[in-house]
């Protein structure tokens, strides 16, 4: 039996605004409990919302970058439902019309472009946090999340497998930082997923029963919660059970999901229009203003790596997986001429790729953090272009780089870095090395060709890698011919 | 200083004739007195009032005196007042000292008035006779056994028995103009959005509308210049030109097309007030007015559409008293949901209970298209029913109640009976339009006969102009109630 697995996603994207989404008290994180919790996010009697300017700003930025439909005129409801941390008893949300409608979200996975559509994005609250570790046979209430402005991005159920989803999810997260709408810090909890899972015979129309994943806040959880969601779906139905629709949650601890609430046991939140809000009118300036002001989008710029500089895909999915990696390529892509762009481009796109990420990834710094400028990188790819540095010198010296504040050619200078180039020099250690090794001579004479890329070796090793193997490389053939 | 208006008052303070302590002294000596009869407010603060009245006295010794300074107003309740307790008439928030300042009060303030107390009033505005109050009803000047109407009940009450000299009220479905009618006094309902709600505790958000109570329109125009004003905290507050009412008194009603609507004159009107009302209109007539039938054929259904729309967003604007953060909590309890069960049980009375009922009912899952958005819609052909009648008349008057003062204990068994004394008040609130009573008579139980003014939208000037020239003609405004002699 053959089981396709079926997952939407729910995003909610905490908008990086200064103050909250309908008060002016401050979205910082990490404050003392309720410091950033003014009269209105208590929820006093009395007190009323104001809508915040920017986090409709944000959400037409976000409408805008996935081609989405913008609601020029779109309501906010109250969603009713009482918890401790939601201090009006209920939460300020988007139901009939929400700002932004549609739209699409495309991505790799394994080679192949994948488009996933989007049924729409709303503005919400988000709310505040109960803390039950601290307190004896009381909880604690914290309300400075409470009022932080959330986009809810909610996708269409066209995922097919956890590594789509994750890919999904990456995607976005991307997107959100890239258009500059959200930090995208998912410790802080500023990109969370929640994943509708269900299962279906290959081949069936009909979609299964879904149970909702909460809260997932990691790209690791994401990927074991729907593996292991779905697996225990299909379980349950090979052994003749059917799945209930319910919400689940997922521990990251066993690698588990449990049941949270079922279908039965849900809320009747009774949405209508907040009567405290005017409807939220976007105008054709707004618009206009909002789309001019977003940065060039990844796609678009991918196409242009593609096209232009004739780069790789996976090279270029790389390159436009951030807006800071984008900007530190093009920044150092500047420093070259027109004549030798391409070979610069793809060698940028190898340092950037290789060494330079995996240094990065190590001292968990992004590509605006880079300690070696991109204007240093430039310095050392046109050393290796040059044939003034060998790409493994070139590598030590991007070492002395990354922990030093020295220059390219200093280092060059200081470490005696510089490749041997004159054939002269050359010559002489490669008549050393046919002396040496008479075995490896005969093997290759004798039409063993891997006997040559010893002797290389060799000479590599006596000049202490400053050697040109290319050149070693003729010298050797021309010597032993 | 008794007896006096604030225009009256406010000529006196500023030629020194006595100081605002000395004024406020005496009206919270005789408030206090009088309280114990008629129980119109709440709340005194005898620390808070004469520390303001010594701040207006400050201000009075210079030349930055406005029309209010050192005069003592009281508020209704429902308004958050810094550092007063702030109940709105419920055990829910008996013990909720509130830390800021509604809008209103921040402009009284800047104003220089002097906040003498805060009255009684229908727990959470819920009630058109006090009686629902958690501390008691309040008493009409005019009978004690009789009820002051509501919700504003004690602002009215404590009008009428100059227990102070103005006060201000708020209007959800008739909430000012009721009482006011009972009370025999003047009051107004501002267009929806010309007064700040912030800081109002919110019974139906869509209706609810602050505005002033006084002896006189004058009054009212000075009490108004204080509270209309743009407030940006406030998203539903409107940005207008700003309008000086009181010097807009004097014009005169000659020409002005008075629209009688049929609906409002029916046989279910006590004949007394039929006979005040009609004796109001002839007077109108001979001020030069020209009176035009009209016809309202939606607003029979007002009654029933607002107690469809009111409750359902009553049912989740009182969501948040939950006893987590402030206000009344249940003191024994076994979990959470408990708690809120208990706080809720405890904290509300019958008729908040009632509502929140009937609110959580009609915006329930497959009862929401059927009630709530029906409501929405009869609301809209009310509004265009009013649009329509000013096509042909400038302003509306009505009986502002179908009965005069009822006895204590009278209806309140009866929620029905009780909703039908706003049978003529909630057309204004569901359109957003003006509205205004003011005495017009008295009946042959020598209670007060009320007459509303509905006005176009943001024609308070106009209204209260009209209401003025009637006053300087007739003196029913000044009729004092039998308890004044106590």
């Amino acid at each position: 039996m053959e089981w396709e697995i079926v997952i939407g996603i729910e995003t909610h994207v905490q908008l990086s605004t200064e103050s909250k989404i309908f008060s002016g008290a401050s979205t910082d994180f990490g404050a003392m409990p309720n410091a950033h919790a003014c009269e209105v996010d208590l929820a006093l009697p009395g007190v009323l919302p104001v809508l915040n300017k920017d986090a409709v700003e944000k959400a037409i930025r976000f409408g805008v970058a996935t081609q989405a439909t913008i609601n020029q005129r779109s309501i906010f409801a109250r969603k009713n439902y009482f918890y401790p941390d939601l201090p009006k008893g209920y939460q300020i949300s988007q139901m009939e019309i929400p700002v932004v409608e549609g739209g699409t979200i495309k991505f790799h996975v394994a080679e192949s472009e994948k488009t996933v559509n989007l049924t729409r994005a709303h503005l919400e609250e988000d709310a505040g946090k109960s803390l039950h570790e601290d307190f004896i046979d009381m909880s604690g209430i914290d309300l400075n999340r409470a009022g932080t402005p959330l986009l809810e991005i909610v996708s269409e159920p066209e995922m097919r497998s956890s590594n789509e989803a994750v890919e999904y999810a990456k995607t976005l997260h991307s997107l959100v930082r890239w258009i500059g709408i959200c930090d995208g810090n998912m410790q802080e909890g500023n990109f969370r997923c929640d994943a509708n899972v269900s299962v279906r015979r290959k081949g069936d129309k009909t979609l299964g029963t879904r149970r909702e994943i909460k809260n997932l806040n990691s790209f690791k959880f994401l990927q074991q919660a729907i593996e292991y969601e779905a697996r225990w779906q299909i379980e349950q139905i090979e052994d003749g059970l059917a799945i209930v629709q319910a919400t689940v949650l997922f521990d990251p601890d066993s690698g588990e999901t449990r049941l949270m609430r079922t279908k039965e046991d849900a809320h009747d939140y009774r949405y209508f229009p907040d009567p405290d809000l005017l409807p939220l009118v976007i105008d054709d300036d707004w618009l206009k203003t909002t789309r001019a002001s977003l940065p060039e989008l990844p796609k678009s710029k991918a196409r242009r790596y593609q096209d232009d500089l004739e780069l790789s895909g996976p090279d270029v999915a790389s390159l436009v997986s951030s807006l800071e990696a984008a900007t530190y390529f093009e920044a150092t892509l500047n420093h070259f001429d027109v004549s030798g762009i391409k070979p610069a481009a793809k060698s940028i796109a190898n340092w950037m790729n290789g060494e330079l990420t995996a240094s990065l990834n190590r001292s968990q710094k992004d590509f605006s953090q880079c300690p070696i400028s991109p204007e240093t990188l430039s310095v050392l790819i046109k050393r290796v272009l040059d044939n003034t540095l060998s790409t493994k010198l070139a590598r030590l010296v991007f070492e002395e780089l990354w922990s030093g504040d020295s220059t390219v050619d200093d280092i060059i200078l200081k470490k005696g870095f510089k490749q041997m180039s004159d054939s002269g020099e050359i010559e002489s250690f490669v008549s050393q090395v046919i002396e040496q090794h008479p075995q490896q001579v005969a093997d290759f004479k004798a039409g063993k060709e891997k006997a040559l890329n010893s002797l290389v070796g060799q000479v590599m090793k006596l000049t202490k890698g400053k050697a040109n193997p290319t050149q070693v490389n003729e010298i050797l053939k021309s010597k032993l011919s | 200083m008794f007896g006096k208006t604030v225009k009256e008052l406010g000529d006196a303070l500023r030629r020194k004739e006595f100081s605002s302590t000395e004024l406020t002294t005496a009206y919270l000596e005789h408030s206090k007195a009088l309280n114990k009869e008629v129980n119109a407010f709440i709340t005194f603060d005898e620390e808070q009032t004469l520390a303001q009245a010594k701040l207006a006295d400050e201000i009075l010794s210079t030349d930055n005196a406005t029309a209010l300074t050192g005069i003592p107003i009281a508020h209704k309740d429902i308004w958050c007042a810094k550092d007063w307790i702030t109940t709105c008439g419920s055990r829910m928030l008996e013990n909720f000292r509130s830390p800021y300042d509604a809008h209103i009060i921040k402009r009284f303030k800047e104003c220089g008035a002097v906040t003498l107390g805060k009255t009684n009033m229908d727990e959470f505005a819920m009630g058109s006779s006090n009686e629902t109050s958690w501390f008691g009803n309040v008493k009409n000047p005019w009978d004690l056994g009789r009820v002051p109407g509501g919700s504003s009940g004690g602002s009215a009450a404590a009008v009428a028995a100059d227990m102070t000299p103005a006060s201000t009220g708020t209007d959800t479905g008739g909430s000012i103009r009721q009482p006011a009618a009972l009370c025999g006094i003047s009051g107004l309902k501002p267009t929806y959005g010309l007064v700040s709600r912030y800081g109002m505790i919110a019974f139906a958000s869509s209706l609810d509308q602050g505005g002033p109570m006084a002896k006189s329109a004058e009054d009212l125009a000075i009490l108004l210049e204080a509270m209309v004003s743009f407030d940006d905290k406030d998203s539903t507050s409107l940005e207008k030109p700003t309008v000086h009412y009181s010097s807009m008194i004097n014009k005169s009603v000659k020409g002005l097309r008075i629209g009688i609507p049929k609906e409002y004159f029916s046989d279910e009107i006590a004949p007394d007030i039929q006979n005040g009302v009609q004796d109001a209109l002839k007077e109108y007539e001979k001020l030069g007015a020209k009176l035009v039938d009209i016809n309202l054929p939606t607003s029979p259904l007002s009654v029933a559409a607002y107690y469809v729309i009111a409750p359902a967003e009553a049912s989740s604007n009182l969501s948040r008293f939950d006893g987590v953060r402030y206000g009344y909590r249940a003191p024994n309890y076994s979990d959470l949901n408990d708690m809120y069960a208990k706080t809720r049980a405890q904290g509300f009375g019958a008729e908040v209970k009632r509502r929140i009922l009937i609110g959580t009912y009609v915006l329930s899952h497959g009862y929401y298209d059927a009630y709530y958005l029906k409501a929405q819609k009869v609301r809209r052909l009310i509004s265009q029913d009013f649009a329509h009648a000013f096509k042909t008349c400038d302003m509306i008057m009505s009986p502002t109640t179908p009965s005069t003062a009822f006895k204590i204990g009278e209806k309140v068994s009866d929620p029905v009976q009780m909703y039908l004394s706003d049978t003529f008040t909630i057309a204004a609130n569901l359109a957003g339009l003006p509205a205004m009573s003011i005495p017009c008579g008295l009946d042959r139980n020598q209670l007060p006969i009320g007459l509303q003014l509905i006005g176009n939208y943001f024609d308070e000037a106009g209204m209260i102009a009209a209401a003025h020239q009637y006053q300087c003609a007739t003196d029913w405004h000044l009729k004092k109630p039998p308890l004044h002699n106590v």
